[in-house]
């Protein structure tokens, strides 16, 4: 690990202050702190945001209101997670391991950089860690990587459960910065890779991820998240879908669906939406519009199965959320 | 023998001392002074050093010394080689040279004050290579397989005409797999603090076999043995990975050597994957003929196992299939396929496990080419004795492991066809195999120290990576001696202490506890001859035959009292009493007995025909492993060894890029090992087994079969579960998708 600075701030303004000088921002250090002691991350600043009042989990009506630096656990387990928004539950559950859940903020794990192993290897050309030395996954072992959204200098998925969720319930994120508040959507903080994979999120320099709303919806209580996986705990996910149904009789009235473990970025798949839109709930329905998520993929040399998976996966996730499993 | 404790569940010993953190792991032996030694790791994978960068290493913080090729120590690198090192070949002389062998070798070290500042300046050290493309697949064009070269006795083995019994037989499998290379991934990393006084070396190192890493590091050195004392009283794990002396050792010992300080060496994770020995990737070819009414009439074995390029690593891959089954006609045949690696290394259940893997999974093949259930075909060809060795079994219970094993498990419901078993959505698969597992026995030698206050010391240089040498060795002492195991204290993992064999092979409890039982019955005649020599002591004048031990007491035989307790005796003179004594095994009894565990492996497997998902709902191993010393550490140590099935059956593989030769998941994230949500009801059962020939204790040992057998139920269970055949390991996901 090379030496860094460190400091520990009370108020949003020294935070941002920091920030904007320079320091980067550190809440549960799940990712970061691992990437330093690799050599992957090089911070010389680093300024320590946990005594910060941005731990509350609450209803807003129906919305569900999450400040950025509540754990991952926290944010699980609240009861008014799992009123309003089980789906968050599910797939916060589903991340990680327990001990990283009680540690990582859910504004980190939006944050989280990829779980590529080329990337985390200082002797292995990767054009996000070091822009330009090239992509090492493209001809390498890619059985992990990504069949959307690649470009020829990356192929690495976003490694998020959550974000898939967030982005399937159409979250928004609230962030403060040197220039005031801002509010988009979860879905607009990951960029493509194209030629800067360097680049990952929209966040403006010493911008700082204040609170995450999910709004409510006639489809939330009908949600469901499903990892698929190798092993049944701490594996990052093949493929994964979030999925959200409002029912009227036996038809869908309206759908929303994100994949995870297949994209560059949490992805949302609003062709299939739309094909389930007034759509029996069954199978064949299921199956009809889960094949639309295949349009454009490009799998890679070992990742082939996820063009098998991704659809089957994603039929599976409306069976669990039309209680038709 | 009467039994009072053998048999006993008795709670580990040292239980308390390792979740207080009061047990101390190599690592935990910080020296006054000491220095932080961090290995650099070629990033090569075949080459040769061309420039190494070191002044501006030299001038970061702390940095005391960066030691490289070009001014390390020459070392002696006497002759050495112990049974656990390959028969052929030469270990790695380690920063002798500018040449890269593979990926990850160590290229240099670098010495600093702390952990950090050597880090650092491990990362920051520039070096240049002239490097080539390494072959590290075994179905590169490029690797060429070759016969192995030594004498051991992996290579051949024939009986009859296999081929032409194939050609011949009305039913017949031929079929080839592939296993997956595996790294063994103890909790604990690989660790060494090393100290000189003077050309005397003291090493706290991680080792199964501290004996052997004292004389190793001894010839490299070319010091005499006795300067060098190796001290490991607990191990977080091996699976054997520290059954050899690996390159790090002798480099903490030589920047010990070169800075002039205790030095301090600890792996990361990723170098585990790097020079400390992996199982080595397997290809083989099993082709089974049978009659219509299932007896088998011949057997082709064919195996493959990668090694490096300087040692020939052999294992007994191929071995089982010469006695498992009777067959008048057998052939099996070895080869090596050097590659551009490190060494490889045994692993849990080394040879058996990935040979019976491949035989056991023809053998289900065969089974449903014959439409005969697998475990009656396996009674059908039950053997009455050994028809490789011809000899007879010294015991084996391998039909009454189906027998007890089946009823326990509930076989009988099992329906047989394929895709036929449901639980809901999922399909539902039983698979069974056979696990088996040689008896080893090797020279051992144990102390032990009576002491006035009646307690009992035991001494023996061996190892505890886990199964409970230390309880079990404790059980033994204690009722050889007659008294309560609070009253023994073991201490093991001291190259000073009476030699061991590799606490590896199944062969600790059989060989130590052999070697403690015999020392303890010392002790007993010292005792009786000291009381006979003493006036006050009722047994005064009597011949030692005249006397018997009884509950920690001596007594004239025939005497009914409780006899004189042995604190009193030794309380006369107030000095303590030492025996030392050997194990002994009847040379005649192995030469006519063939002396093999045996068990039954049962798995139920539940797969999503949607997502592929496999999960192995439950599993129950049968063993018959001669008398069990402690039913607790027992199962504890075959639920252990099936969940170590588990990975080797669905998860583990160490995925190297060819083009480079890196190990690319070297990291817990990524190399996939079962985690609690993975492991459904485990169970082990132990079928009676007396066998008075194996040894004294009548114990074969278990921590190598528990492996055994249980990645092959699984694959069979698949089978059943879904109609596919993956002859392959591990077998995920991608490939049942489609099933």
């Amino acid at each position: 690990m090379l030496p860094f600075s460190f400091e520990k701030v009370r108020t949003e303004q020294d935070a941002i202050r920091a920030a904007a000088a320079g320091a980067r921002y550190i809440a549960g250090g799940t990712t970061l702190i691992d990437l330093m002691r690799d050599e992957v991350e090089r911070p010389e600043r680093l300024v320590d945001i946990n005594a910060l009042p941005m731990t509350d989990i609450r209803a807003d009506g129906a919305d569900l209101v999450i400040g950025a630096l509540a754990r991952m656990s926290d944010v699980a387990a609240h009861p008014e997670t799992k009123r309003l928004q089980p789906l968050i539950a599910e797939s916060l559950i589903e991340g990680a391991s327990p001990q990283l859940r009680n540690m990582a903020s859910m504004g980190g794990n939006l944050l989280q950089r990829v779980r590529c192993p080329y990337f985390r290897m200082l002797d292995a050309a990767c054009n996000k860690r070091d822009p330009g030395s090239g992509c090492s996954a493209i001809d390498g072992l890619n059985a992990g990587h990504a069949i959307l959204g690649t470009s020829d200098h990356c192929v690495a998925t976003h490694p998020s459960d959550v974000a898939v969720a967030l982005v399937a319930l159409g979250a928004a994120m609230r962030v403060r910065g040197p220039n005031g508040e801002r509010t988009f959507p979860v879905e607009e903080l990951f960029r493509l890779p194209g030629d800067t994979p360097h680049l990952e999120h929209t966040l403006r320099p010493g911008e700082l991820i204040v609170e995450i709303r999910v709004p409510g919806g006639p489809y939330a209580r009908q949600a469901r998240y499903l990892k698929v996986r190798d092993r049944a705990s701490y594996e990052f996910a093949l493929v994964s879908a979030a999925v959200a149904l409002e029912l009227e009789g036996g038809s869908i009235r309206q759908a929303r669906v994100a994949v995870g473990g297949v994209g560059t970025r949490p992805w949302r798949m609003r062709a299939v939406e739309e094909a389930l839109r007034g759509k029996p709930v069954g199978r064949d329905a299921f199956a009809e519009a889960a094949h639309l998520a295949l349009e454009g993929t490009r799998p890679l040399s070992h990742n082939h199965y996820k063009v098998e998976l991704l659809p089957r996966t994603i039929v599976r996730a409306l069976e669990m959320a039309g209680g038709t499993a | 023998m009467t039994t009072t404790l053998i048999g006993k569940p008795v709670t580990r010993v040292d239980g308390r001392a390792k979740v207080t953190g009061a047990a101390r792991y190599a690592a935990d032996f910080n020296q006054h002074a000491q220095h932080y030694a961090v290995i650099v790791s070629a990033t090569a994978g075949l080459g040769r050093v061309t420039a190494l960068d070191d002044a501006p290493v030299r001038a970061m913080p702390g940095v005391v010394e960066v030691i490289s090729h070009r001014n390390a120590l020459r070392l002696a690198y006497g002759p050495h080689k112990a049974f656990i090192d390959p028969e052929v070949g030469e270990r790695l002389h380690v920063l002798q040279d500018d040449q890269v062998r593979f990926y990850g070798q160590p290229v240099a070290v670098v010495v600093a004050d702390t952990l950090d500042h050597a880090e650092r300046a491990a990362n920051a050290l520039r070096i240049s290579y002239a490097a080539e493309r390494p072959v590290v697949d075994p179905r590169d064009p490029k690797a060429l397989a070759v016969e192995p070269s030594g004498s051991r006795g992996h290579s051949h083995a024939a009986r009859g005409d296999a081929d032409r019994a194939l050609a011949d037989a009305p039913v017949k499998v031929d079929v080839t797999y592939d296993m997956a290379r595996e790294n063994h991934n103890p909790m604990e990393p690989h660790a060494v603090v090393a100290a000189w006084e003077g050309d005397r070396l003291t090493l706290w190192s991680k080792s199964q076999f501290v004996v052997n890493e004292q004389a190793e590091i001894a010839a490299i050195f070319g010091l005499p043995v006795q300067n060098v004392q190796v001290n490991c009283p607990f191990i977080g794990g091996a699976f054997g990975t520290s059954l050899r002396t690996w390159p790090h050792v002798t480099i903490a010992a030589m920047a010990a050597r070169q800075v002039g300080r205790p030095v301090k060496l600890v792996l990361s994770r990723r170098q585990m994957f790097f020079t400390t020995g992996h199982r080595p990737r397997t290809l083989q070819r099993v082709a089974i003929g049978a009659t219509r009414d299932g007896r088998i009439t011949g057997i082709i074995h064919e195996g493959n196992g990668e090694t490096s390029r300087y040692e020939e690593f052999t294992e007994a891959l191929l071995s089982a299939t010469s006695y498992m089954y009777s067959c008048p006609n057998v052939r099996t045949s070895y080869r090596l396929t050097p590659l551009d690696i490190g060494t490889p290394n045994h692993m849990r259940g080394p040879g058996e496990s990935s040979g019976m893997f491949a035989l056991e999974s023809a053998l289900d093949e065969l089974s449903y080419e014959l439409g005969i259930d697998p475990i009656e075909l396996r009674r059908r060809n039950e053997p009455t004795m050994d028809e490789g060795e011809n000899k007879p079994f010294s015991s084996r219970s391998l039909v009454q492991c189906y027998e007890r094993g089946a009823e326990r498990f509930g076989w009988a419901q099992r329906t047989p066809a394929p895709r036929s078993m449901r639980d809901g959505r999922l399909l539902v698969g039983l698979g069974v195999a056979s696990a088996t597992y040689p008896v080893w026995y090797l020279p051992t030698s144990a102390r032990v120290r009576l002491h006035a206050d009646g307690t009992a010391a035991v001494e023996v240089a061996a190892s505890d990576m886990g199964p409970g040498t230390y309880t079990s060795m404790t059980q033994v002492a204690a009722e050889t001696l007659g008294i309560p195991v609070e009253q023994v204290r073991v201490s093991i993992g001291r190259s000073d202490f009476p030699p061991a064999p590799p606490h590896g092979g199944s062969m600790t409890m059989a060989s130590v506890g052999s070697a403690v039982r015999a020392a303890c019955l010392a002790a007993r005649d010292e005792v009786a001859r000291r009381a006979i020599a003493d006036q006050r002591s009722p047994v005064f004048g009597a011949a030692l035959e005249g006397v018997e031990w009884i509950g920690g007491s001596v007594r004239r035989l025939g005497d009914a009292s409780a006899g004189q307790p042995y604190r009193d005796i030794l309380a006369g003179s107030g000095q303590p009493i030492e025996a030392h004594a050997s194990n002994h095994r009847d040379p005649a009894a192995a030469q006519r007995y063939s002396m093999h565990s045996f068990g039954a492996v049962f798995a139920e497997v539940a797969i999503d025909p949607d997502v592929g998902t496999i999960r192995v709902r439950r599993a129950l191993g049968a063993y018959g492993a001669g008398r069990i010393v402690n039913p607790l550490l027992a199962s504890s140590q075959c639920t252990g060894g099936m969940i170590g099935g588990i990975g080797m059956a669905l998860m583990e593989q160490t995925a190297l890029d060819v083009r480079d030769g890196r190990p690319v998941n070297a990291h817990m994230a990524d190399y996939l090992m079962p985690v609690n949500l993975d492991i459904g009801q485990l169970e082990a059962l132990f079928v009676d087994e007396d066998d008075p020939h194996v040894n004294a204790l009548g114990v074969k040992g278990l921590g190598e079969i528990a492996l055994v057998g249980m990645a092959p139920a699984i694959a069979n269970a698949i089978h059943h579960a879904t109609g596919k055949r993956v002859r392959h390991l591990p077998i995920r996901i991608e490939d049942v998708l489609t099933a």
